[in-house]
């Protein structure tokens, strides 16, 4: 056909992967870690202020103590603990005889501890962000 | 009638591949879950200890680093938590850009500038760690402001 010739396109048409949970799992793993890496670069810089004076630390540390970087943390740890969770997963699957037949409970597994720890914390850290 | 003897195949171990090449991505790849699995320790309690107890986010200060760090218990900790989840991190993101980049020279200048920061966060980072001074003072001996309350004494 001349339009498929024609067309540049590296990707193949009409073969969109729907792999479900296995899929939609390993995105969010994916999505969380880069999350996860960039924040790091900024928390070991102003980390380093320490160095600098204590001054300099406290001023930095103080601008974070507002809503809208509270709200950031509580989404940064929520990434964190379906990293950490997820990532147990990954490794049960490939590591346990049973892991790749289980893959789908595992990940409910995955979401009942994420909801678990979530909770109190949220209860804790939003009290602290909003509650002065 | 006798079954007729089959031999078994490749009845001497094989190699599946000729190829010559090392195993770099089999490591990368077991390396990503051993850090996992020790980084899920250290970071779960990193994030429990400051932002659970105690005042959580509002207890943060200098003050409160130089607490931790008096300790070579948590010295130890963040430095490894520092260089695994740098690895770890780095090195998922290589394979991340391995799969999406699609010309040579975009690939490259993406490692290259993760390369740096991976090596600039580690050095930056580790030197931190050891140098850290809980009560530091300016040129003429005078206790910085800000330093914690403890120095005094
Ligand atoms: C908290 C404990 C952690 C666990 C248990 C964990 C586990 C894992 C595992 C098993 C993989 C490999 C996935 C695969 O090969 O399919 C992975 C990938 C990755 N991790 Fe982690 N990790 C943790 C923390 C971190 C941290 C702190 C960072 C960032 C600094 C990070 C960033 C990444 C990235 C960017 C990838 C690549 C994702 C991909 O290739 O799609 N992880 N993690």
């Amino acid at each position: 056909m001349a339009t498929e010739t024609r067309t540049r396109s590296v990707v193949p048409k009409g073969t969109l992967y729907r792999g479900r949970e296995g899929m939609w799992s390993w995105v969010a793993h994916r999505i969380t870690g880069l999350l996860i890496f960039v924040f790091l670069l900024v928390h070991v810089l102003d980390t380093s202020l320490v160095r600098v004076a204590p001054e300099a630390y406290n001023v930095v540390i103080e601008t974070y103590k507002n809503p809208v970087v509270g709200l950031g943390e509580a989404g940064l740890v929520g990434a964190v603990l379906f990293h950490a969770f997820n990532g147990i997963r990954v490794m049960l699957v490939d590591f346990w005889s049973g892991g790749p037949k289980y893959h789908r409970q595992m990940l409910w597994a995955v979401g009942a501890l994420w909801v678990l720890l979530m909770v109190p914390f949220l209860v804790r850290h939003l009290s602290h962000v909003f509650g002065g | 009638m006798a079954a007729p003897l089959l031999e078994a195949p490749r009845s001497t171990p094989y190699r599946r591949s000729t190829s010559r090449r090392s195993n770099y991505e089999m490591y990368s790849w077991l390396f990503m879950r051993l850090s996992g699995a020790v980084l899920a320790v250290l970071v779960i309690g990193h994030l429990f200890v400051n932002l659970m107890v105690g005042d959580g986010i509002n207890g943060l200060d200098f003050g409160f680093v130089a607490g931790k760090w008096a300790s070579p218990f948590w010295q130890v900790w963040d430095l490894a938590m520092l260089w695994l989840a740098m690895i770890h991190g780095s090195n998922g993101v290589r394979t991340i850009i391995n799969d999406y980049t699609q010309r040579d020279t975009t690939r490259m200048v993406l490692k290259t500038l993760l390369a740096v920061a991976l090596v600039f966060t580690v050095v930056l980072g580790t030197l931190v760690i050891f140098t850290f001074e809980p009560c530091p003072v300016g040129p003429d001996g005078a206790l910085l402001t800000g330093a914690p309350s403890f120095c005094a004494g």
